[in-house]
């Protein structure tokens, strides 16, 4: 761990403070991380000095906030290895980037007959649009399994089976945000390629976590939202291929989007600007390429080691000290999400007390109802680390989790 | 400061242990089912109406201490009410868990969900399983969700 790691608590004000009466451990990363103050001082810099709207302006500040988001675009290209930053459409998050593609991608190229493949284990975000998009054009919807138990591996023998030609377009999740399962991303691509299908990488819970290369892994899109990786919430990006970018209609209609308007035609500009309709979102992109630096200054590497880490104590303290716990997940080679279920506490009471002693845990399906089903549960319990977790803090939630059942089965 | 002794009185825990009427009512010709979106808690409420009276009435489902207990005292407390004075009880309940106020002087083992007021993220928990059940009794065939601005 490089000099980046040292003060990285103090670089989080918002870790600094008692809730009910005990120091904040917060452990609700899965949901949404924290901010650095770089993050938040980029976000008040910039509506302290250079706020403007961006493309349209001649004047100074236009020139300076276009600039500014412009270099975001080539600051989030670099940070995914795309080939140029044309790729990459600033979003709302990772939701609104899986429903342009499933919009402005699907609409154009499915048809009945045609299959979308999806796994189990997808959060609500990459299953609803495609849901949708199935009703829209009357293609299908079929699932790579997860395998039976408590590991929540995909089923890779099972692969060859569902991943046919039919197979028109492939979404899955990088990192499961209910078990921490990581995917085997460019297994999954390669595979897909074979048989003709693009593939929609959901990266929402590995894009500030992991090192990520979407060359290297072969995906045709990726989904990412900022507030999961340090930055502002309210922005995300999709990484495309040019060329598919390229050749698909727009999403949403509006100013920036176009090369020439008429009364009743207008042309669209190229990929990107074509997928981003009216003012963006430019102080919470330029946000968070500050958070991509700052993600880079530590090292994404040396993040997902502190991850594995802390999740592998937390699972084997877990496992050790707390009385009948059920942990989900696979035990080993896992990101920082550790779900649990404590027998006989429903997981919105565990949540409840661990509140009371500032723990901050979530509870419930975690947008994953389909999961939770197959694995004969309504809800868990969800700690997620990040970096700027500690050891310390797995001896709060050991030490909170057997008062909790103490307090429940007596 | 919020005590969890308030929220988890050993009446709630007793019934989120030992919930009564915990079953499907075979002679039930009322059903009303509730559920939480946001975190998926499911309850099942069994209602055996006679005219106006809930005769019987039992429940099962998924749902956390406050959720079972609040709809296991419910049972108790509603079984042979009209659903005007069921009605009435909800809304003294409704009142206890926004407010921590108590509408009548008795309200029996029902004051044990005062605390709810203080956890405004639990309140409705302690009101899912009787909006199912006022709905079974109506005879609304919509299953309740506590994502109505009744709550
Ligand atoms: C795996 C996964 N995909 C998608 C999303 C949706 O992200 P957002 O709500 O930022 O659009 C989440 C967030 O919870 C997630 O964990």
């Amino acid at each position: 761990m490089n000099a980046a790691w040292k003060n990285v608590r103090a670089d989080f004000p918002i870790l600094d403070q008692q809730v009910n009466g005990h120091p904040l451990v917060y452990l609700d990363n899965a949901a949404t991380s924290q901010k650095p103050s770089c993050v938040i001082d980029a976000l008040a810099n910039y509506y302290r000095k250079d706020n403007a709207n961006v493309h349209r302006g001649i004047h100074t500040l236009s020139m300076r906030a276009t600039f500014a988001y412009e270099a975001a675009r080539e600051r989030a290209a670099k940070f995914l290895n795309a080939a140029e930053p044309g790729e990459i459409v600033f979003t709302a998050g990772t939701t609104d980037s899986i429903n342009l593609v499933a919009n402005a991608w699907g609409d154009e190229n499915l048809k009945p007959g045609d299959v979308i493949l999806l796994t189990e284990m997808e959060h609500h975000s990459n299953l609803v649009p495609w849901q949708l998009l199935a009703r829209r054009t009357g293609a299908k919807l079929r699932y790579l399994p997860v395998v039976a138990g408590d590991t929540g591996l995909l089923d890779l023998a099972q692969l060859p089976t569902v991943l046919t030609p039919e197979v028109k377009i492939f979404a899955f999740t990088h990192v499961s945000n209910t078990l921490g399962v990581i995917n085997p991303a460019a297994e999954l691509c390669a595979a897909a390629k074979k048989v003709g299908a693009l593939t929609v990488v959901d990266a929402a819970q590995s894009a500030g976590h992991l090192p990520l290369d979407v060359r290297a892994m072969g995906c045709d899109f990726l989904a990412v939202s900022g507030h999961k990786m340090c930055g502002p919430t309210g922005v995300g990006l999709l990484y495309g291929r040019k060329t598919l970018l390229d050749a698909m209609p727009p999403y949403r209609g509006g100013g920036s989007m176009i090369s020439s308007v008429e009364y009743f035609e207008s042309k669209w500009a190229p990929a990107p600007a074509k997928f981003e309709a009216g003012t963006p979102n430019i102080a919470d992109v330029i946000a968070l390429a500050r958070a991509m630096d700052y993600l880079d200054d530590l090292g994404r590497e040396a993040i997902a080691q502190h991850d594995e880490k802390l999740a592998a104590l937390a699972y084997a303290r877990l496992l050790d000290e707390v009385p009948g716990i059920r942990i989900l997940g696979p035990a080993h080679h896992r990101s920082g999400v550790v779900s649990f279920d404590l027998p006989g506490v429903h997981a919105h009471d565990v949540v409840t007390m661990a509140d009371q002693e500032g723990v901050a845990l979530r509870g419930g399906h975690h947008c994953n109802q389909p999961l939770m089903k197959k694995l004969g549960l309504s809800s868990t319990s969800r700690a997620s680390f990040y970096l700027y977790n500690t050891e310390a803090e797995i001896d709060r939630l050991v030490a909170t989790l057997q008062k909790i059942s103490k307090f429940f089965t007596g | 400061m919020q005590d969890l002794t308030d929220l988890y009185q050993s009446v709630i825990l007793d019934h989120n242990r030992r919930p009564r009427n915990y079953s499907v009512l075979p002679t039930a010709n009322r059903v009303g089912s509730g559920n939480n979106p946001m975190c998926g808690d499911q309850m099942t409420v069994y209602v055996r109406l006679e005219g106006d009276r809930i005769a019987d009435i039992s429940f099962q489902g998924s749902g956390c201490a406050i959720s079972k207990a609040s709809t296991s005292l419910m049972t108790i407390n509603l079984k042979g009410k009209t659903i005007a004075e069921a009605e009435a009880i909800y809304a003294g309940i409704h009142q206890l868990v926004t407010t921590g106020q108590v509408a009548e002087d008795d309200m029996s083992d029902l004051a044990a969900l005062a605390g709810v007021h203080q956890f405004p993220a639990r309140i409705k928990c302690a009101t899912l399983g009787w909006h199912a059940a006022l709905n079974a009794a109506k005879g609304e065939a919509t299953p309740a969700t506590t994502e109505k601005p009744s709550d």
